[in-house]
């Protein structure tokens, strides 16, 4: 008999019954297509960290015509929504009670001392508890700080002498949307989460029904099973992946500047990476509780966390950077928000790309390992 | 009495049930002491070491000390001096720099003779958050400058200054944001999972029929079945807690009780949907996702990583059945702000709405979903 189609028509025979397995269980199906459609639908409206209309609280002692161009320029900003108090004191009690985000305080000698000896203090509070978002409204300050000083140089005639200014460019991304690098580092987390859930329960499932023992009778080989699991649930992560793509491109205007063949081929490299490892963790765990509790400890948080999706890896201190290089979705989360924003640079993608393909035999190796066709 | 008896007897099963196997023990016990550990260090926005280039055609002493300031701060880190143009973009492309600084022939002589000098920064803007920050850093360092060289040359100082100052948080250190909120976002995922497979874990079993048949009534069912979740979430918790007061040294400003009386109506609320999904879920599977479909929204849509009031307004309305909304503001309140019960009020009765809500729908499905 020839042994080489004995083992195709085995693996096409496992392929089947996965297949029909996952059409019964409409669940495997809403994993695929319908949480990323929900999850990506959510987040790329949800999540922004573009600061604009952060409320200032604006309390002027002595109102003037300085004051009031200075308060003018805040309102004038796209950035804030200033509302104006009588005194400082009750506008402390609004920062404190999370009614405004910062306040600007003219004293009532301002004007005084912006005529004569210079230097007038500004007073301004930020409610740092959340410290990105009060380093970005500081900024913001800053920037209306300076647009007012030159225009207030102007109105009264005079040379206002800056020694250094800063000429900014920002590739990539000029317009500074935290969109466009949010949406596909979201895509990354979706899609570990998509591939780890689809595959990390298969196995746990079939140990727990008693149906390996029944698998184990048959002639078929482990590795066999592997690939018979693998290749649906491939598919349709695959399916998810596009359908991800698409609505980055179409509904939240992400450019897509690299090509559409290294997208895919790369997406092609994480998917088998995810599903390898929910296959490891299905082949370990031997129950359902423990395999649904280690998928979602393992994927999701450090995939959003430790990825550089948005915290910057190269500011963690060196043992968690090491740990980084450890999560697939870090090379994912690179190659993706480079091939959206930069476009082809093959280096970023190659070297990821390469970072994936190890992972990618590790997982399945260790996976091949683990299984025996052995009752324990 | 009785009903205390049977209770505490379902309770002491559920514990069992999940403590005795030594796997999901482990589960339950130390991914979330590592992952506090791992993400406390890792979860910040604050930049250091950020990889600089610097392009200097003006080799004068006042350039190389305004790039020694640059690169001698903490935020920043020389990679490497390039001598022309051609270098800047594959430097950027490749990751190699994060920004380029350029300083041009005449930087010197432009400031000395009293006109502005010009700096050109390129940032890789691909994380247009750290661009932003980035540029922050930058533009400090350089109004820092711009104050000395006016002082030592005579100039006069500008009309009027910012005199910046932050409350609560005075060094703006994004880990007293974050580790706080660490503590709700993994007693939320640990208490889910325990509660969301609890009812379908006896389903598949069939072991839920036989419990149905027992002279338990099912709201002693439903809350023998809600104290192991609200157990094991108010320990890991106390121990999260303890990590971030001692290991990472969050201030702690508030008061201690008004954070457990949020912390258990917290808990409240997601035993409440755990139990949800699980009485509605036929198999383990489908309780997994639906644990995960209630966990991922909640995370990212809770203000955790990113702010609620960034958010368009549909979607902040959403953001109000989110218990860990609720709870999140509470521990930041209580962590730096130094709250009480009084200012937390308004975080408190969502959160008894919503387990009040959650409870009495998973008590109906269980008496109502035998198929």
């Amino acid at each position: 008999m020839n042994l080489i189609a004995a083992s195709r028509m085995r693996v096409i025979g496992m392929i089947r019954k996965e297949s029909l397995q996952i059409l019964r269980d409409p669940s495997s199906i809403a994993i695929a297509f319908i949480l990323p459609v929900i999850l990506l639908l959510l987040f790329g409206y949800g999540v922004s960290l573009d600061a604009k209309h952060v409320r200032l609280a604006t309390v002027v002692e002595q109102p003037d015509s300085n004051s009031a161009s200075l308060i003018g320029s805040f309102q004038q900003s796209e950035y804030f929504v200033p509302v104006a108090f009588n005194s400082i004191q009750e506008a402390e009690q609004a920062l404190k009670a999370h009614k405004v985000d910062g306040i600007v305080w003219l004293r009532n000698n301002f004007s005084r001392r912006l005529l004569s000896q210079g230097n007038s203090p500004i007073g301004v509070f930020v409610n740092g508890v959340d410290a990105n978002q009060a380093r970005i409204t500081e900024g913001y300050i800053l920037g209306v700080w300076q647009n007012w000083l030159s225009t207030y140089a102007r109105d009264q005639g005079q040379d206002l002498h800056i020694p250094v200014i800063l000429e900014q460019r920002i590739w990539f991304n000029t317009a500074v949307n935290s969109r466009y690098f949010l949406v596909p580092g979201l895509i990354a987390v979706i899609m570990t989460l998509i591939g780890a859930m689809l595959t990390s329960m298969v196995v746990a499932r079939e140990w727990e029904r008693g149906t390996m023992e029944a698998l184990m009778v048959t002639p078929i080989h482990i590795r066999e099973i592997t690939i018979g699991k693998l290749v649906p649930y491939f598919i349709l992560g695959m399916g998810g992946m596009f359908l991800s793509v698409a609505m980055a491109v179409w509904l939240f205007d992400v450019p897509l500047r690299g090509s559409f063949w290294a997208l895919t081929g790369a997406s092609a490299l994480f998917m088998m990476v995810s599903l390898g490892m929910g296959l490891l963790i299905s082949i370990v765990a031997k129950s359902q509780f423990v395999a649904g509790q280690v998928s979602i400890i393992v994927t999701f948080l450090p995939a959003f966390i430790l990825s550089g999706f948005i915290f910057q890896i190269s500011s963690m201190p060196e043992a968690i950077q090491f740990i980084t290089h450890i999560i697939p979705a870090r090379y994912f989360v690179a190659i993706l928000q480079t091939l959206f924003l930069a476009g082809d640079i093959w280096p970023i993608v190659l070297s990821n790309s390469a970072a994936l393909l190890i992972m990618m035999f590790v997982f399945l190796g260790l996976a091949r390992r683990k299984s025996r066709k052995r009752l324990d | 009495m009785q009903t205390l008896r049977r209770i505490f007897a379902l309770a002491v099963k559920e514990l069992l049930a999940i403590l005795k196997d030594k796997q999901s023990r482990f589960v339950l016990i130390a991914p979330p002491i590592a992952q506090l550990m791992i993400f406390g260090y890792a979860a910040t926005y604050d930049l250091n070491n950020i990889p600089v280039a610097i392009y200097n055609e003006d080799h004068s002493t006042i350039s190389r000390d305004l790039v020694a300031k640059i690169t001698g701060s903490p935020h920043f880190q020389l990679v490497s001096d390039i001598d022309n143009d051609g270098q800047i973009s594959s430097l950027i492309d490749e990751k190699k720099v994060l920004m380029v600084l350029h300083l041009g022939q005449h930087f010197s002589a432009d400031l000395k003779r009293g006109h502005t000098a010009k700096v050109q920064v390129i940032i890789d803007g691909r994380n247009s958050n750290t661009a932003l920050l980035t540029l922050g850093y930058l533009r400090s360092i350089i109004t820092e400058f711009n104050l000395n060289w006016s002082r030592q040359n005579g100039l006069p100082d500008p009309p009027a200054s910012l005199q910046i100052r932050s409350w609560f948080n005075k060094n703006l250190l994004s880990r007293w944001f974050v580790v706080p909120g660490i503590i709700g976002l993994i007693t939320l995922v640990i208490t889910t999972i325990v509660t969301a497979l609890s009812v379908a874990r006896e389903r598949e079993a069939g072991t839920f029929d036989q419990l149905l048949i027992t002279p338990l009534r099912p709201i002693e069912i439903l809350l023998g079945k809600s104290v192991p979740g609200i157990l094991i979430g108010l320990t890991e918790g106390s121990l999260i807690l303890l990590v971030a007061i001692y290991w990472f040294d969050i201030p702690l400003r508030g008061s201690l009780g008004a954070l457990y009386l949020g912390m258990f109506l917290f808990l409240l609320s997601a035993t409440g949907v755990g139990l949800m999904i699980s009485s509605l879920a036929v198999t383990q599977q489908q309780g997994i996702l639906g644990a995960f479909l209630f966990l991922v929204p909640s995370v990212i849509l809770s203000g955790f990583a990113t702010p609620i009031a960034n958010m368009p307004e549909f979607v902040q309305l959403l953001t109000h059945i989110n218990p860990l909304r609720y709870f999140l503001i509470i521990l930041r309140g209580v962590f730096l702000e130094g709250d009480s019960y009084s200012l937390l009020f308004n975080q408190y009765w969502p959160m008894a709405i919503i387990a009040l809500l959650t409870l009495t729908a998973a008590g109906w499905l269980f008496r109502h979903r035998m198929n």
